[in-house]
């Protein structure tokens, strides 16, 4: 079982790796929206990056209002 | 939208940026499409269905025209306009869905509301694993209106067309395989490449027989079709419709598309 802080680093590694972003722009209560300038195509294309990674099923609304890493990971955690 | 025929396999290209949503324009190119296919037809074996955009395979149902296009009638010239649409473009799937070849949809990113009804109007979806598919009528008050309901309940279990429906959840590709919608999930930007080699397989049956089989295995659920029109019109004549083209036309939410 990965812990709390494996699950956020993950996602930001794969966020960064994703979008081509630098590792080191992204923090835990960034506003991934902001940091990432994505849109919402670009936040489905991240949904789906992140269930295939952690093997889970994320319900669009459960992720509705989550805009910052640590929420997401936590939101994730959850369903690990 | 474009089409080409070549070497027994018809290939319908979509790509009307944002993301191929579906309105006066792209209905006109599906009916020019489906008129030529009448004749085409003839020659071929296959037909894929792709889009070209990196964004998706279709975001649905062109809303931001819907919502301008009711602003500017009354009521009752709205929900004729409406209904007139809907007509059309069951017409299309229809024949799209009927057709004696046997049909692909290759389809990566955003299969959303009209776009994933297009892609459930074909024998076989291929989907890259980037895919995403949902239903997400809901938020506006709707249900889906191109077919969807329908096409879901004839090829899936009643609770799970249930569970994408009423939560409008988006899914993905796997999902899409475990619930047995989905014939291949493949690797990003490869699902034309897998429906063009499918295609290539289909091309060793004979015609006649794949036809005879589609016909036995698929059938057209019309009466169903016919009722999803009436409820659309129904629903399309509810306030609470307005609000919910208004909010997601005028919306600055970075998740417009969620439920």
């Amino acid at each position: 079982m990965k812990t709390a802080d494996q699950t956020l680093d993950e996602i930001l590694n794969l966020a960064a790796a994703h979008f081509r972003v630098p590792r080191e722009k992204l923090s835990p209560d960034d506003d991934f929206f902001k940091t990432l300038g994505i849109d919402s195509l670009q936040t489905l294309d991240l949904l789906t990056k992140l269930e295939h990674h952690f093997r889970v099923e994320l319900p669009d609304y459960e992720l509705q209002g989550v805009s910052d890493f640590r929420t997401l990971a936590g939101r994730i955690q959850a369903r690990l | 939208m474009s089409w080409t025929v070549s070497e027994g396999v018809i290939e319908l290209a979509l790509h009307r940026p944002p993301c191929n949503e579906l309105g006066s324009v792209s209905l006109e190119d599906l009916e020019r499409f489906v008129t030529a296919l009448a004749v085409i037809e003839a020659e071929a074996n296959a037909l894929i269905i792709y889009s070209e955009l990196k964004s998706g395979f279709c975001a649905g149902a062109d809303l931001r025209e819907l919502y301008q296009r009711s602003q500017a009638m009354d009521k009752a010239e709205a929900a004729k306009g409406v209904r007139d649409f809907l007509e059309r473009i069951h017409r299309v799937l229809n024949l799209i869905d009927a057709t004696p070849l046997t049909t692909i949809a290759a389809v990566h990113g955003v299969t959303f509301g009209g776009g994933f009804e297009l892609a459930l109007a074909c024998d076989l979806i291929i989907a890259d694993k980037m895919a995403r598919f949902g239903f997400p009528e809901l938020r506006l008050g709707l249900i889906p209106g191109f077919g969807g309901i329908p096409r879901l309940k004839r090829d899936l279990g009643n609770a799970v067309v249930r569970d994408l429906l009423l939560t409008g959840r988006s899914f993905n590709a796997s999902k899409g395989q475990q619930i047995g919608l989905v014939s291949q999930v493949v690797g990003e930007g490869e699902a034309l490449r897998a429906a063009r080699a499918t295609a290539a397989q289909l091309k060793k049956f004979d015609r006649a027989t794949a036809a005879a089989a589609k016909k036995f295995i698929k059938p057209i659920p019309q009466e169903e079709l016919r009722r999803e029109i009436d409820l659309f019109c129904e629903l399309f004549a509810r306030p609470a419709v307005d609000a919910g083209l208004r909010k997601f036309v005028e919306s600055t939410d970075p998740q417009p598309y969620l439920p």
